[in-house]
């Protein structure tokens, strides 16, 4: 034990105080709700949890991305896949802050969940002290969202006659399995192939799993993948419509769309046509 | 524990039959402790620094403690091995090579009042290893998880520390966990996560703890540690952010040793707690738990006057109850932890099982004790902690009111610190270092006084 070379030790000691110093100098603040996150506090956390995956210069190329696809996000770039603001624009504090709690299923970005509120809120003043976009331009306006309206069928229908007209088959496929004609084809901002989601697979979208997050997600799109914003395409009494079919698409997961649809005869006719009719039992997603 | 009376350390205290009891414990702990969780195999698997899930490996931070409780899985749809690289093997060992100074003031040694008969001060030291882990953990398909740990003491004889598999989330519940097999206690304040090595410091005091039942005779029918994997069937429960957790467990009651050697009775453990968060002090942790106890006082069956094994009847009950708090200030928390224990009259006073039924010695009374524990930490950041444990256990009640007051009387007091060099989602290294001293009251083998040992250690912990 006397080889144990002290002087070392130290310098390795402060040099771990002083790496995270490195990264992301400035200081900057996160509001959600009435908490306040500190950028501060937040880089302790980051150079405990985050920079494996996202890197100690919050680029993504932490020491264990190449072992992780989709990429890790990179932070510099500030492009943000979960938002309430339009396409194109810097995503709101509590955006990220959702996400963290939540994760990103099919990812290695786990959810944040045991974390403290307050931790969460220091991290999102931390990731963003990486890129200066969060100097010079301000998070885009939220969309508005109209009150959901009653379910109906009719509204199921008209989904359904969306999800045809706006052409979202073409890459999730007619069934919503993520294998639609240009599915192969698409990659995503790092030149990475990246699949649409599989509606049958599970009802955690990344960005969230309430009929209001599936609202959100296709009238602000998935930034950085080729899942376009339709906001421009499609009237808010619309997008509730389609809303209501993309539940009917996600028929391993019981919902009042699931069981309005499975109660007419062309609903139950296409979802019975889906489903494996074999006891199957894979160790992981379901068919 | 099938380690436990090996006399692992053997030769280096020559202690007297007598007071074998409660100085194997110390002794033999050491093994049954090292077999810590700090795995890379999940580190390796999920791509995350050791630092995410332990605040400093192997003590868990509360994400890592939500990862355990949800069955080792994220929860994000990558659990199942079917999306791991089919080589992937959730394999990993630790060891620690060390260099350690065991010294004990009152060894019984032979001299001038004839064989065995006098005390001395022994100390020695050098070189040394510890003994091996060898973690095999994670799921086998979507929730359910599995933990298989052969464990050897320093000389390579293996046992099984831990054996079982989990079903998780039942019906997407994560109130419905059903553990089967044997493993560790829900406990919060983990001794197979304790950050401190020695074979005074390094396990805790009040999940061992036994009285004494006369000046020089330990308990001797039944041996028993909440620190000790016990086999069973365990329900937990948490909220899915794991702020509030649960749990019962029913278990033979055998401390965790294989073959059904005692009785055909069953113990049970409840723990629960709830988090909290604090401002920006962090997230406060308070619970408490209970192990209810039984242990048979004789056999059923003799043959040729030995016991039958797995005979044992007219048990007896032993209780042992805790409440703990985890209380966080920014970069330093302190675990404080109340302890109350009480054994049977009859259970304590047994010597030896014998094929009819004990009667207690006249005047012997149920032994009850209280004992406390305060471990503080300064977590510097992810690579650096300092560690400081006092504990203590007091007797309230003696087998015989002719036992001096503080008979069996403990106190421990540990220092230590670790240092990770580096942190990285492969493997694990730390330098360790640690100073423990101990005082059992009256425990010492010859003259009956007051026995204190100390260990001091340096050595480098690593796990791949
Ligand atoms: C094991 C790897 C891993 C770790 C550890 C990790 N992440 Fe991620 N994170 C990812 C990946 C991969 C993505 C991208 C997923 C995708 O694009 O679908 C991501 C995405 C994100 C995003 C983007 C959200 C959006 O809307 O686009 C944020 C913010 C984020 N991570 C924050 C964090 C923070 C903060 C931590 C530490 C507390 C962390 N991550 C730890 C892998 C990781
Ligand atoms: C050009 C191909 C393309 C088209 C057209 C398209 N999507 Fe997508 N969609 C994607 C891709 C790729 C993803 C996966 C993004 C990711 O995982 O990061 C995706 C993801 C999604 C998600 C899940 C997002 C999440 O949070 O995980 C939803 C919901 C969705 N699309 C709905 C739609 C709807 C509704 C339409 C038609 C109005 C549509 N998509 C049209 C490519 C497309």
């Amino acid at each position: 034990m006397r080889r144990i070379n002290f002087a070392r030790i130290a310098v390795n000691v402060v040099l771990a105080a002083a790496l995270p110093l490195a990264a992301g100098a400035q200081q900057m603040e996160s509001h959600i709700g009435n908490l306040t996150g500190h950028s501060d506090a937040g880089r302790q956390l980051y150079f405990r949890y985050c920079w494996g995956c996202h890197g100690p210069h919050g680029n993504g190329m932490g020491e264990n991305e190449p072992w992780v696809t989709p990429q890790p996000r990179n932070f510099v770039a500030a492009v943000f896949k979960c938002r309430s603001t339009p396409t194109g624009t810097l995503p709101l504090d509590s955006d990220l802050f959702n996400t963290l709690k939540r994760g990103f299923n099919f990812t290695n970005m786990p959810s944040w969940a045991a974390l403290t509120d307050q931790n969460r809120a220091d991290l999102v003043a931390f990731i963003k002290t990486f890129s200066p976009r969060w100097k010079s331009e301000k998070p885009g306006d939220p969309i508005q969202i109209p009150p959901e309206p009653t379910l109906t069928i009719g509204s199921i229908k008209h989904g359904q006659e969306l999800f045809q007209k706006l052409e979202c088959w073409k890459c999730h496929g007619q069934e919503g399995r993520g294998d639609g004609p240009s599915a192969s084809t698409l990659t995503d901002s790092n030149d990475q192939p990246i699949r649409p989601y599989d509606f049958t697979s599970d009802n955690r979208s990344k960005c969230g799993r309430t009929n209001q997050d599936l609202y959100k997600i296709f009238m602000t799109g998935v930034d950085g993948t080729p899942m376009p914003s339709f906001a421009d395409v499609v009237k808010p009494e619309d997008a509730w419509d389609l809303v209501h079919f993309l539940r009917t698409l996600q028929y391993n997961n019981p919902s009042p769309e699931l069981t309005m649809w499975e109660g007419t005869p062309e609903g139950k006719a296409i979802v019975a046509a889906k489903r494996v009719k074999q006891t199957y039992t894979g160790s992981g997603v379901k068919p | 524990m099938d380690v436990r009376g090996t006399g692992v350390v053997g030769g280096r205290f020559r202690l007297g039959t007598t007071l074998l009891g409660s100085i194997a414990l110390l002794v033999v702990l050491l093994f049954s402790c090292s077999s810590a969780s700090a795995l890379p195999a999940f580190a390796r698997k999920y791509g995350m620094p050791c630092s995410s899930c332990h605040e400093a490996w192997p003590k868990l931070s509360p994400f890592g403690q939500q990862f355990k409780d949800n069955g080792y899985q994220m929860g994000n749809d990558r659990d199942a091995p079917i999306f791991q690289n089919p080589s992937y093997w959730p394999v990993t060992f630790r060891i620690t090579p060390q260099w350690h100074r065991e010294s004990t003031n009152k060894a019984q040694v032979d001299g001038v009042d004839g064989v065995g008969a006098d005390e001395a001060k022994v100390t020695t030291h050098g070189f040394d290893w510890s003994g091996l882990d060898f973690h095999t953990a994670g799921t086998l398909a979507n929730n359910i998880s599995f933990y298989v740990l052969p464990s050897s003491d320093n000389t390579g004889a293996f046992h099984f520390e831990s054996v079982w598999a989990r079903l998780d989330n039942i019906a997407g519940s994560s109130w419905l966990n059903v553990k089967f097999g044997k493993f560790e206690l829900d406990n919060l304040l983990s001794e197979k996560r304790i950050l401190t090595l020695t074979n005074v410091g390094g396990f805790y005091e009040n999940y061992h703890f036994q009285p004494m039942v006369a000046p020089g005779v330990p308990e001797a029918s039944y041996s028993f540690g909440i620190g000790d994997n016990q086999v069973g069937i365990e329900w937990m429960g948490h909220s899915k952010d794991d702020r509030t957790r649960v749990s019962a467990s029913l278990l033979s009651s055998n401390d965790g040793t294989p073959g059904l050697p005692t009785s055909r009775g069953y113990d049970g453990f409840f723990a629960a707690s709830q988090a909290f968060q604090l401002g920006s002090l962090g997230l406060q942790r308070v619970g408490g738990f209970a192990y209810i106890g039984e242990a048979p006082t004789y056999f059923q069956y003799t043959l040729n006057g030995t016991g039958i094994p797995g005979t044992g009847i007219g048990n007896k009950g032993f209780q042992r109850y805790g409440l703990i708090g985890m209380w966080y200030i920014k970069k330093f928390d302190i675990t404080t932890m109340y302890f109350h224990g009480k054994d049977d009259a009859t259970l304590a006073t047994t010597l030896a099982l014998t094929g009819a039924p004990p009667t207690p010695p006249t005047g012997a009374h149920s032994p009850t004790w209280n004992g406390a524990l305060f471990e503080s930490h300064y977590n510097f950041n992810p690579q650096l902690i300092l560690i400081n444990r006092y504990e203590m256990v007091r007797m309230s009640q003696q087998v015989f009111s002719t036992n001096p007051g503080n008979l069996g009387n403990v106190d421990t007091l540990t220092f230590g610190v670790r240092y990770y060099p580096f942190i990285s989602s492969r493997a694990g290294f730390a330098y360790h270092g640690e100073y423990a001293i101990s005082r059992i009251r009256g425990a010492s083998p010859v003259t009956l006084t007051d026995l204190v040992s100390s260990s001091l250690l340096a050595g480098i912990d690593f796990d791949f």
